[in-house]
């Protein structure tokens, strides 16, 4: 399949909101109640401030196959950066310490890095688990078609992103073509273990809303989508993780072209929920963006709020206790039932 | 343009219990666990209120139990769906009142 749809990155279109810079500040004019930081001090946890990390996300570059509307990455096929080998390195030479133990490897595709798999067979044989963020459809490439093999082969942790069970729902956020490829990989998936009981090919389920709307509750919905997943497709999985939409790069367009901005952040600033800062992924992650440079998240390093050190000098004892750098995206985060790369946060 | 209904007005629906604070504090005890999860999942009952505001005719009901639906997991087709459920019963209701007009001309027919 080719799915290049809707309109290039933020980048290619030079739009404005192509810059870190603009978005930051287009954040923190809006008419917020109240701050990020004088939420998170009312619950008393201010300042906010990490743990040790235990997950390395390694955003591997902005390369993508698609174009989704709203990718906070701003990814696409026109996007050219990509990790550097020397970043790489760096990269293992941390893990090889053997304090953290989980690999989250993002981008973009990421699976489109041309040292993809070298970075995930030497994450595994330094015992590292390794999680690879795929969009699905990646897999039905000319190039790719072995990926699903050589992801089981290494046993590799499959975080697939899919918005809704139908294909209208899907294909608003994700394009034209992009359901039937993504139903195609699950069940090439499916066929070599993956989400299967005892097999421990571990597959799980990323959906985000299809709009300015907060997630569903998560344990509900997953019961939901389990029985439509298998009923509609035969499809089987093990976890549904539900994401807030973050309000930066292309959502971010899309919640301003479509006057549904301030409506938004009002919404999250109102959900704001303390029982899920504990469980806040910038707490423990590391994320690396494709030059070395370093963030608290992966939202944080597209908006380039990076910490003061890089890949190349890092230490673990410079990361525990850090202060974590927050702005108004952050409500994305806590609203509600809270949000992270492993779904919510809260109960 | 003038108009009865404003949407801004959704958010200010509390002030209708400023002059009657307890009957306002009963009404939203009630309300609150009416729409928790219980024999009935709160998605169904999301999509019950939708059914229900249209039958209604409540645009702030109707704005409010949309943007609630999809928060709560339910997609268009099952909102479409739940419409239709609504509009049966308003049809079927105003049919079967057909009954009463067929005795009524029968009564007064030759």
């Amino acid at each position: 399949m080719s799915a290049i749809n809707f309109h290039p990155s933020l980048q290619h279109r030079s739009h404005p909101l192509a810059s870190p810079v603009a978005q930051r500040h287009l954040l923190a004019e809006l008419p917020l109640a109240r701050s990020f930081e004088d939420a998170v001090a009312s619950t008393g946890h201010a300042p906010l401030r990490s743990q040790t990390p235990t997950v390395l996300q390694m955003n591997v570059g902005k390369r993508c196959n698609q174009v989704c509307r709203h990718c906070h990455v701003d990814a696409g096929p026109d996007r050219r950066e990509v990790m550097t080998p020397e970043v790489i390195a760096a990269c293992l030479r941390l893990l090889a310490t053997g304090a953290i133990g989980v690999v989250d490897i993002t981008g973009g595709a990421p699976e489109l890095h041309p040292q993809f798999r070298e970075i995930v067979r030497e994450a595994r044989a330094l015992g590292c688990h390794v999680i690879d963020r795929c969009n699905l459809t990646i897999t039905q490439l000319p190039d790719y078609q072995d990926l699903p093999e050589f992801l089981a082969e290494h046993e590799v942790e499959v975080v697939a992103s899919l918005p809704a069970y139908s294909l209208k729902q899907t294909e608003a956020q994700r394009g034209n073509g992009v359901f039937d490829a993504s139903i195609t990989a699950l069940r090439q998936l499916n066929a070599l273990g993956y989400g299967q009981p005892e097999s421990g090919l571990v597959l799980n389920l990323v959906t985000n809303p299809v709009g300015a709307f907060l997630p569903p509750n998560q344990r509900s919905l997953e019961a939901t989508w389990k029985r439509e997943m298998m009923r509609r497709h035969g499809i089987v999985f093990n976890h549904l993780y539900t994401i807030t939409n973050m309000p930066i790069s292309r959502f971010l367009e899309f919640l301003l072209e479509s006057g549904n901005l301030e409506a938004y952040m009002e919404k999250l600033v109102n959900a704001f929920n303390p029982a899920a800062i504990a469980g806040l992924m910038c707490r423990y992650t590391l994320s690396v963006g494709w030059d070395g440079r370093l963030y608290d998240c992966d939202f944080n390093q597209m908006l380039e709020m990076a910490l003061p050190q890089t890949i190349f000098e890092v230490t673990l004892a410079d990361l525990g206790d850090r202060p974590i750098q927050v702005a108004a995206h952050c409500f994305g985060c806590t609203a509600g039932a809270g949000s992270s790369c492993g779904g919510a946060t809260a109960a | 343009m003038d108009t009865y209904y404003q949407p801004q007005d959704l958010a200010r629906f509390a002030e209708v219990g400023e002059d009657a604070p307890a009957l306002w504090q009963a009404f939203m005890g009630w309300y609150g666990p009416v729409f928790a999860e219980g024999a009935l999942t709160e998605r169904e009952k999301a999509l019950i209120a939708l059914a229900v505001a249209h039958a209604v005719q409540c645009p702030y009901c109707i704005d409010a139990y949309t943007t609630t639906c999809l928060e709560k997991g339910a997609d268009l087709e099952q909102m479409t769906e739940a419409i239709h459920v609504a509009a049966a019963i308003r049809g079927g209701a105003t049919l079967v009142h057909g009954v009463q007009m067929r005795n009524t001309a029968q009564q007064i027919s030759m």
